[in-house]
């Protein structure tokens, strides 16, 4: 199954989250994130959401979403046309024998370290998924404490933006 | 209304909802559904606004029964001078009762209950009114909103619970928010297409003081029904039906739902294609056309059925492809190409992929393709469809829709369906519960207008039938209702003969009692070698007779009468007709081992649809 990310541009009330998440869950969608937040409208969210999913699936999905009353609109943002980035904290295991190898991985990656401790390191990486898998991959044999993701953001490559329409009358 | 004095005729003629109004009523400058008279800015309880708003929005009849939560709006609902409301036995008849009025009239059905329990009894109601696009309102007490969330007493997260069987819902918990709630209600549930929508209000927004004023303003910015059809695709559609030489109009609910009968008569003589209509959509298109092949699907006839299987255009209308239509799917109409209409683009190619998908609402398109179809006909003259209805006429002789006279002489329950329909007529009203008796009635009643029969087809609820005739009764007063039931539905919610009987609602119940689950009883005689687990209950013939119908009916206040021979049939109908002053229950005792034909055994392709147990068509001397 091809992996899709959509842009969902919604009202910011109570229960939308729950109606749009819902609505993967009844078609057995695997949602491999969500991610949530304002967008630059007032009273308006933007969820990120990246899902496994057939094709024609998919587009009954987006259809039954675009017929939740609070949702404004729905893009699907493809890898050639948007950025894509993810955001994780990862606790390593090292102490002062290890801590300068994963200090040297952290810059590779042009990574930081965010906070430092006797027996641990913790990274602060910001990326498109590939480049956050390579990561975890070298830190892998240090021993991985705790790994925190926020999920993928996208937005579409170019000047145009998803809510340049959507809010227009008719 | 209902503090159990009768309201006598006289009060139900002067009553507001019986002036005759105009079903289409064009929806003018603003969103806000009703008559649109302005409000200045009042001061009022939250209770006192909820009633004004459905005033305003011309509700004149509710269905509910009051609870702790909602207490508070029964207090003014009282005072109301356009507003009746019934008090029902059940939630689920408030429910059901709300969805019969919307289909008998046009208008949006309005259901009430309290939190809690009375939510969750309307959920039966509001997954059937989703299921079949219904526009119905219903408004629920929630807790106080500082309680919400702590499962305080009668507490149900409703909003939750419905989600995903509402078109929307919503919870309320500022006052001054009410008037705007409902007024979005109101717009979303009858705009587009139509469904049930939910407001919960909590009981301290109820009680708490607002301004009101009329007409609220509606911000909904993702809600954009789309009513007219992309013109581009509708010139392309009537190419389709130019060149096809085995077109079928395979009509749904939404020709119904979109008062679009006298458009698609019309789209339909000028083409001269044979129509179908879907269980939702009998009477959109008279049974007595000589186009009309009757119903497709798992009980429709052979004609119907196999006209879409051997079609190569559908000009699908307001269908959705449901599983019961179309059997096997990857069998179904294998050789047709797809014009799909549909007010909702989900439904387009959700089932089946559609070659010309319009999406739009059929009263609009309906007639744009008439006009299209016409210039198509001026260009090159109409298509000559003669073979087909040599295919299709030779079906329909051959394969006619009847039954079998019964193996053990009892009476046979299609034959009491037909002198139902013979003796009260296309003008009466045709509701069922879910079932045999709902196939037969279907089958054997002549539908020869819209609004004539209600069901409930996609939930197949049981237990419909009472309250959504008590319902439509309350609509459309005027009408003979008939209530055809099952004897299993029929205990599901014959409560309500209390409500019909108080509120002067004379319905009339036909009680097709064939002493079980007989739909069920059927597949168990047909594909679980005739071991009828759980099936019987003890109705009919040869029984105990628990309980007794007539004497239910006479405990209602109601009158109760018994046939169960053929020879009495006309006389007992006639009796049951005369009485009009009071519900009318008769048990009908027929035989138990009738079955509903032709069939389609599920899962398998409609070619392999049966006239009576395994007897097929032979397909080759049509193809």
């Amino acid at each position: 199954m091809a992996r899709h990310t959509l842009s969902v541009l919604v009202e910011d009330v109570p229960g939308v989250l729950t109606r749009v998440a819902s609505l993967f869950a009844r078609r057995a969608f695997n949602i491999h994130s969500l991610a949530v937040g304002t967008s630059e409208l007032e009273g308006l969210s933007r969820i990120t959401v990246v899902v496994d999913a057939e094709g024609d699936l998919l587009e009954q999905v987006t259809k039954q979403l675009n017929k939740l009353v609070n949702v404004i609109k729905i893009v699907e943002l493809s890898a050639d046309n948007s950025v894509q980035r993810d955001h994780l904290l990862v606790k390593v295991r090292s102490d002062a024998a290890t801590r300068s190898q994963v200090v040297q991985a952290v810059e590779l990656f042009r990574a930081s370290v965010v906070d430092v401790s006797t027996d641990s390191v913790t990274i602060e990486a910001t990326g498109a998924a590939d480049k956050l898998a390579a990561l975890l991959e070298v830190l892998e044999p240090f021993g991985i404490r705790e790994l925190v993701r926020s999920g993928t953001i996208a937005v579409g490559r170019g000047g145009k933006s998803m809510t340049d329409r959507a809010l227009a009358r008719n | 209304m209902s503090n159990g004095s009768r309201i006598t005729p006289a009060v139900m003629t002067s009553h507001a909802s019986r002036e005759p109004r105009d079903r289409n009523e064009p929806a003018g400058e603003s969103l806000v559904p009703g008559p649109n008279r302005a409000v200045e800015p009042v001061t009022m309880t939250g209770s006192q606004a909820i009633v004004r708003s459905l005033e305003e929005l011309g509700v004149t009849d509710i269905f509910g029964l009051p609870g702790g939560a909602i207490l508070p709006t029964y207090d003014p609902l009282m005072d109301s001078r356009t507003i009746r409301h019934v008090l029902v036995r059940h939630e689920q008849g408030a429910g059901h009762a709300a969805q019969g009025y919307y289909l008998a009239t046009g208008r949006p059905g309005v259901a009430i209950a309290t939190s809690g329990p009375g939510a969750t009894n309307l959920v039966t109601a509001i997954a059937d009114a989703h299921m079949d696009s219904e526009a119905c309102v219903f408004i629920t007490g929630q807790v106080a909103s500082a309680a919400i969330g702590s499962d305080a007493f009668q507490e149900a997260d409703i909003v939750g619970i419905t989600m995903p069987i509402t078109k929307h819902s919503r919870l309320v918990t500022d006052a001054q928010d009410i008037p705007q709630a409902l007024a979005e209600a109101f717009h979303i549930a009858t705009t587009g297409r139509p469904g049930p929508v939910l407001v919960d209000v909590a009981k301290d927004a109820q009680q708490a003081q607002m301004e009101f004023s009329w007409p609220p303003r509606i911000e909904l910015p993702g809600y954009r029904p789309v009513i007219r059809g992309h013109s581009k695709q509708v010139r392309e559609a009537a190419r389709l039906i130019q060149q096809a030489e085995r077109p079928v109009l395979y009509v749904g609910g939404g020709v119904s739902r979109g008062h679009a009968s006298a458009e698609l008569r019309e789209l339909a003589e000028l083409t001269g294609a044979p129509v179908v209509t879907t269980l939702t959509a009998r009477g959109v298109f008279p049974d007595s056309h000589h186009q009309h092949l009757g119903m497709p699907g798992m009980h429709g006839s052979v004609a119907a059925v196999s006209a879409l299987q051997m079609s190569d255009l559908l000009i699908t209308l307001g269908a959705r492809f449901d599983d019961r239509v179309t059997g096997q799917l990857s069998s179904f109409a294998p050789k047709a190409r797809v014009i799909h209409a549909d007010i909702d683009p989900a439904e387009i190619s959700k089932n089946r992929p559609a070659d010309v998908p319009i999406v739009g609402s059929v009263k609009e398109i309906i007639p744009e393709l008439t006009g299209a179809v016409r210039d198509a006909h001026a260009e090159s003259g109409a298509p000559d469809l003669g073979e087909w209805w040599t295919v299709l006429d030779r079906l329909r002789e051959t394969y006619p829709m009847g039954y079998a006279p019964t193996e053990d002489g009892l009476m046979s329950p299609q034959k009491v369906i037909e002198r139902l329909d013979a003796h009260s007529g296309p003008e009466a009203v045709y509701v069922a519960g879910v079932g045999q008796h709902q196939m037969w009635a279907s089958q054997f009643v002549k539908y020869e207008r819209p609004h004539q029969w209600l069901n409930s087809a996609g939930l197949g609820t049981m237990g419909f039938a009472v309250p959504a005739a008590m319902g439509a009764k309350v609509g459309d007063p005027d009408r003979v209702v008939w209530a055809i039931d099952g004897d299993g539905c029929f205990q599901m919610t014959n409560q309500e003969l209390a409500t019909c009987l108080i509120n002067n609602i004379p319905i009339k119940v036909a009680v097709i009692n064939n002493s079980s689950l007989g739909m069920v009883r059927q597949w168990q005689t047909l594909f679980y070698e005739s071991r009828y687990s759980n099936t019987d209950l003890n109705t009919g013939h040869d029984t105990i007779r628990v309980p007794d119908f007539v004497k239910l009916a006479e405990a209602y206040g109601c009158l109760g009468l018994r046939c169960e021979k053929e020879e009495d049939l006309d006389a007992t109908i006639e009796q049951a007709l005369a009485v009009n002053d009071r519900p009318v229950v008769v048990d009908f005792v027929v035989s138990r081992d009738s079955m509903v034909w032709p069939m389609v055994p599920a899962g398998v392709s409609n070619d392999e649809i049966q006239v009576a147990r395994d007897m097929t068509p032979d397909w080759d001397e049509e193809d």
